[in-house]
C-alpha cells in the first residue's frame, strides 16, 4: 500500500520540527558559549588557556557522531546515571561540539583586529569592558559573518547525525517511512527541506552582510 | 613648577634598551617638538606618557602630582586609577585609529558620553522616579556633549562631515577627526606621534595646519614628527633623541639654527637633503 502524500509529509514535517529544536538550541546555547571558550583559548593565565586549546582539540579532533554516543551513553556506563533523554543527551554534544569551532572562528575575528583600536579606546579612558563591547565586537562581528554563515549551515545538515541514538529528526522520519512502505522518494524529498531551511538562513546573513556594509573594519 | 616633569625614564625591550635615562620638563602652553631618526625611541616615549608601555624606571609628575613612578616595587594599579591618570594626556596616533563603525559625531563623543555617564549616580532599578531622573540628566549631558563635540570637529574644519564614516574620508581628514577626538576630553598634554607620517604628501598641509591652530597659552602639546619646516614653525622647545637618548634640547632657533651635537648636524643635515 502507498501512502498518502499528505500523511508522509506530516511525518517528515514532525521529523522537520526535531531538526529544528536541535539547531535553534545549539545555536542559542552554543554561540554565547563559544565567546567564552574563545576568551579562555586566549587567557593570559596559561593553565586556562592550555585546558582550553587542549579541550578544543579533542572536540574538534573526534567525529561528532561520536560525541553523541559518548554524551548519551557515557554517564549510564560510567557514573551509573543514564541521560534518560535522547533529545538532551544530542543537543549537549551538539552544543559542546559548536561551541569549540565558533570559539576558533571569534578567536580568530577577535585577534585580527588592530592592536591600534584597543589602545584608542584606552587612552580614552575606556576599560576593557567598555573597549570590547563598545569598540572591538562589531568590528568581530563584521568580520566572522561569512565563516560564521558556513559554520551554521553545516550545523543545519549535522543534525541530521542525531539519528544515531535514535532521534527522530527529519531522516531519520523518513526512513521509517522507507522501511515500512519499501519507498524510496521520502528520503530524496527530505532535501527540500534542507535546502529551504538553508536558503532562508543564506538570505538572513546576506541580509546581515549588507547591514554591517556600511563600515570597513 | 613645570606642568610635566619626566625624570629617569628608561625602558628595556628584551635586551635593547629604547629608552635610556631621559629627562625634561613641559611648561603648560608650550609646545614640545620631539625629532630623531627612526627607532630612536620617540613613540615609546609618548607611549610610556600615555599609559601604553610601563616604563622600567623613572618617574612622570604632573602639576605636582606622581603619575608614574616607575622604581617604587611593581604593584600592579587597579584599571580605575591608571584610567584616570592616563586622562591626563591625549594621544593622536600616525595611524588614526578612528573607530569605523562610527561616524565622525559618534566618534567624538563616544568616549566622552561613557565618561560623564559614569559620573552620574546609577538609579536604584526599582524606583521609577530615579530612573526617569538619571534619564533625564543622561539626555542633557549627552546634549552638552555633542554640543563640544561639534564646535571641536568645526574647528578641525570637518562640519559638513559629521555623519559619514571613517572609511568615507581621506587620511587629512580622518588624521582630524582624530584630533577632535582627543580634544574632547580635554586632556592636559595632548600627544601626536607622527601625525602625519601616513598621510599622502597633499595631505600633510591641511592636518598641520590645524595643529598650529591648536597652539594656545592653554594648550600643552608634545608632538613627534619628521616634518622639520612644521617643527621649527610650532615649536617652543625641540628635543632631538638619539638610541634612547636626550641628545639636544633648546629653542627651535638654537636647535635647527645652530645645533651644537655632530648627531643633530648630521640628523638635520640628511633631513633637508631629503626635502
Ligand atoms: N613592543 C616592542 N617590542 C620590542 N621592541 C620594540 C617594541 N616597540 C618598539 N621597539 C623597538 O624600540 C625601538 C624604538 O622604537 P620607537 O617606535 O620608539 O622608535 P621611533 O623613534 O618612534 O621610530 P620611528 O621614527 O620609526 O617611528 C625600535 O628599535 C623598535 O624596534
Ligand atoms: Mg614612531
Amino acid at each position: 500500500m502507498q501512502p498518502e502524500f499528505s500523511y508522509v509529509l506530516q511525518q517528515l514535517m514532525s521529523g522537520f520540527g526535531v531538526t529544528c529544536t536541535i539547531f535553534f538550541l545549539t545555536l542559542v546555547m552554543a554561540l554565547p558559549l563559544g565567546l567564552l571558550i574563545a576568551f579562555g583559548s586566549m587567557s593570559n593565565f596559561k593553565p586556562v588557556k592550555l585546558i582550553t586549546r587542549a579541550f578544543v582539540w579533542v572536540i574538534r579532533g573526534t567525529p561528532l557522531m561520536l560525541q553523541v554516543i559518548v554524551v548519551f551513553y557515557g554517564p549510564g556506563l560510567w557514573f551509573d546515571t543514564p541521560v534518560s533523554s535522547r533529545l538532551t543527551a544530542v543537543v549537549v554534544a551538539f552544543v559542546i561540539n559548536y561551541a569549540c569551532y565558533f570559539s576558533e572562528i571569534y578567536r580568530g575575528g577577535i585577534e585580527s583586529i588592530a592592536r591600534g583600536q584597543y589602545e584608542a579606546g584606552a587612552v580614552l579612558g575606556m576599560t576593557k569592558t567598555q573597549i570590547f563591547f563598545r569598540v572591538i565586537l562589531l568590528q568581530v562581528v563584521k568580520r566572522i559573518i561569512p565563516p560564521m554563515s558556513n559554520e551554521i549551515i553545516t550545523l543545519v545538515k549535522d543534525t541530521s547525525l542525531a539519528r544515531v541514538i535514535t532521534v527522530a529528526e527529519l531522516i531519520k522520519e523518513a526512513q521509517e517511512i522507507v522501511n515500512i512502505y519499501g519507498i524510496l522518494w521520502p528520503i530524496f524529498f527530505t532535501a527540500v527541506f534542507y535546502l529551504i531551511f538553508v536558503g532562508i538562513l543564506t538570505l538572513l546573513f546576506n541580509f546581515l552582510e549588507k547591514k554591517l556594509s556600511y563600515f570597513k573594519a | 613648577m613645570a606642568l610635566l616633569e619626566v625624570k629617569n625614564i628608561s625602558k628595556k625591550f628584551g635586551s635593547t634598551s629604547v629608552l635610556r635615562d631621559i629627562n625634561f620638563e613641559v611648561e603648560k602652553g608650550e609646545v614640545l617638538v620631539l625629532i630623531g631618526s627612526s627607532g630612536s625611541g620617540k613613540t615609546t616615549l609618548l607611549r610610556c606618557l600615555n599609559f601604553l608601555e610601563t616604563p622600567d624606571t623613572g618617574t612622570i609628575v604632573l602639576n605636582g602630582e606622581t603619575l608614574v613612578n616607575a622604581g617604587a616595587g611593581v604593584k600592579r594599579e587597579n584599571e580605575n586609577a591608571v584610567r584616570k591618570k592616563r586622562l591626563h594626556f591625549g594621544m593622536v596616533f600616525q595611524s588614526f585609529n578612528l573607530f569605523p563603525q562610527y561616524n565622525v559625531l559618534r566618534n567624538v563623543t563616544l568616549a566622552m558620553n561613557m565618561l560623564s555617564k559614569e559620573s552620574l549616580k546609577k538609579p536604584s532599578p526599582f524606583k521609577l522616579s530615579e530612573i526617569r531622573e538619571y534619564r533625564k540628566k543622561c539626555a542633557e549631558i549627552y546634549a552638552d556633549n555633542e554640543k563640544k563635540a561639534l564646535a571641536l570637529i568645526e574647528r578641525v574644519g570637518l562640519i559638513d562631515k559629521i555623519n559619514n564614516y571613517p572609511c568615507e574620508l581621506s587620511g587629512g581628514q580622518c588624521q582630524r577627526v582624530a584630533i577632535a577626538r582627543a580634544l574632547a576630553l580635554s586632556p592636559d598634554i595632548l600627544c601626536f606621534d607622527e601625525p602625519t607620517s601616513a598621510l599622502d604628501p597633499e595631505l600633510t598641509g591641511e592636518v598641520l595646519r590645524v595643529i598650529k591652530g591648536l597652539k594656545s597659552s592653554d594648550r600643552t602639546m608634545i608632538v613627534v614628527t619628521h616634518e622639520m619646516e612644521f617643527a621649527r614653525g610650532v615649536a617652543d622647545k625641540v628635543i632631538f633623541m638619539s638610541d634612547g637618548i636626550i641628545e639636544e634640547t633648546g629653542t627651535p632657533e638654537e636647535v635647527f639654527g645652530n645645533p651644537k651635537s655632530p648627531k643633530t648636524r648630521a640628523f638635520l643635515s640628511k633631513a633637508a637633503e631629503v626635502v
